[in-house]
């Protein structure tokens, strides 16, 4: 009689760390899922930016056309990827943060242009998208971090091999210039 | 950072409890000395403390927004910062991004208040915001943003409301009693021997040193929170020079007070909003010295992470720690 209550009571106190760690799991996986689309709204505002800063300069930099065409085709690639996995995404999203370097580098010739009220605007809500995308990149790849040791860590690991949780992916740099974000400020 | 909320969270009860019980004291002597009935005063102070502790928690960001003569300001009114704050909220993973709010003062200070995360408000001086570049900004932002995160502003507006209330409740029985209150009381008991002389007089004593126990214990949990929100803010921004800087601007101006800043509401800030002549002792200063807060940053090196704050710390205080060893194991 008494081994079955303990019996019963060890059954009993498997099921209720079980649902715990089960739990847990969930949450960061879910934390992970919300910090990655956290990212792709950033993504589409430097998007939605770009047709207006391209824009702008052109009103003061016509002969730039190469520059322009880049940032364009780099904008329709990258979202091109917008459906893809971290590691494909983060490889346009590189390419469209090189070209809108090469862009400010160009602006930065004309005086006139670095005193148009617009682009000064313009210039700061880039900055903050940059900023903005790097910093959302940053609290996702913790939040992956967090959720790949969970479920690489005894014992948590044996939950997540038996309820098939698969470890994250993180949001790489891919390119050298990428690891410096686009310096949007002028001095 | 998850243990660190948990264990931010039970200090806060801890830390309401306590101004609880001294509140109540307060209100067993007032009753005992101003109205004849002592169950009356622990009744009006159970009241108090109830209604201070739910207008508080409800209430208790705009009461401290409005008492700072802060305006909350849009997008428009100044991108930059409200940029910024965004970017803070997004690196700290706020549900929610705070109201972002302007005190029109000269003096260099900022705070943040709230209930919690989905439900909070950064605030800055005009003249702090005028004098930041966009990384310093980044870095006060982000201290501001660390105490929201860390569940520190929902403590901060109970416990300075309710430090509050035991600051009015014995002003007012002290300057009633002095004024010649208490005959009523005298009357009662015809006489009155030594004994109630003696009970009278620890009355006393506690009404007049019950708002400064109740501040004590309020600043030393809230000088821990901000050597946390620094260690927060180098984690966000991954740059720990930016708020070093911002700091150490603010410490060269830190002469000019804050006009609507008070004793309840002092802890909050990002520092000492006084300015130096309320700076007596470490342990009844709401702030750390700025020095050593920006020599910490400064030898945080090129890792930015909390154990490398942690490090830093302890080379300052001969081993002593500020981060609690949980939220190092999961950052």
């Amino acid at each position: 009689m008494i081994g079955l209550f303990i019996a019963l009571g060890v059954v009993v106190l498997l099921v209720v760390v079980f649902i715990g760690i089960y739990n847990g799991l969930v949450g960061l996986r879910n934390q992970v899922k919300n910090a990655w689309a956290q990212i792709d709204v950033q993504l589409k505002r430097r998007y939605d930016l770009i047709p207006n800063l391209v824009e702008t300069v052109k009103g003061f930099a016509k002969h730039e056309r190469e520059v322009f065409e880049k940032v364009t085709q780099a904008r329709a690639a990258a979202q091109g990827a917008a459906g893809a996995g971290p590691a494909e995404r983060s490889q346009a999203e590189g390419g469209l943060s090189q070209a809108l370097g090469r862009l400010i580098a160009v602006a930065e010739a004309y005086p006139q242009l670095k005193a148009n009220q617009n682009f000064l605007s313009l210039q700061e809500e880039l900055t903050s998208t940059e900023n903005r995308i790097s910093f959302s990149r940053q609290f996702y790849n913790d939040s992956v971090l967090r959720y790949n040791n969970k479920t690489q860590m005894f014992p948590s690991n044996v939950i997540a091999g038996i309820a098939g949780f698969k470890p994250g992916e993180f949001f790489e740099v891919t390119s050298p210039e990428e690891k410096n974000p686009v310096k949007v400020s002028f001095n | 950072m998850w243990e660190q909320i948990k264990s931010n969270r039970l200090r806060s009860a801890v830390l309401v409890v306590f101004m609880g019980a001294l509140l109540l004291a307060v209100g067993y002597f007032i009753g005992l000395y101003l109205i004849g009935s002592w169950q009356g005063g622990l009744a009006i102070a159970a009241v108090v403390w109830a209604v201070m502790g739910l207008v508080a928690f409800f209430q208790g960001d705009s009461i401290l927004l409005g008492v700072s003569k802060a305006r909350k300001i849009g997008k428009q009114d100044d991108p930059a910062l409200y940029n910024v704050v965004e970017e803070m909220s997004l690196a700290a993973g706020l549900p929610k991004i705070p109201d972002v709010y302007i005190i029109d003062d000269p003096a260099l200070n900022a705070f943040a208040t709230g209930r919690d995360p989905k439900k909070s408000a950064v605030a800055i001086t005009a003249g702090l915001r005028a004098k930041l570049t966009r990384d310093e900004l980044q870095g006060v932002m982000a201290h501001e943003i660390g105490h929201i995160k860390n569940r520190d502003v929902m403590y901060m507006s109970i416990a300075s409301v309710m430090l509050g209330a035991i600051v009015i409740l014995s002003w007012y029985a002290t300057r009633v009693m002095f004024l010649g209150g208490g005959n009523r009381n005298r009357n009662n008991s015809g006489g009155g021997g030594a004994g109630e002389m003696i009970i009278m007089v620890i009355g006393l004593l506690l009404l007049i040193l019950a708002p400064l126990f109740a501040q004590l214990l309020y600043l030393a949990t809230s000088r821990k929170r901000e050597y946390l929100a620094d260690a927060s803010s180098a984690l966000y921004t991954r740059y720990p020079e930016g708020l070093a800087s911002a700091l150490e601007k603010m410490a060269t101006s830190s002469g000019t007070p804050v006009k609507a800043a008070n004793k309840a509401t002092a802890p909050m800030y990002i520092i000492n909003p006084f300015g130096k002549k309320q700076a007596v002792n470490a342990w009844a200063s709401t702030h750390p010295p700025i020095t050593e807060r920006v020599r910490i940053l400064r030898s945080m090196g090129k890792n930015d992470s909390l154990a490398a704050y942690e490090q830093a710390y302890k080379q300052l205080h001969n081993g002593h720690g500020v981060v609690p060893k949980s939220a190092l194991k999961t950052s």
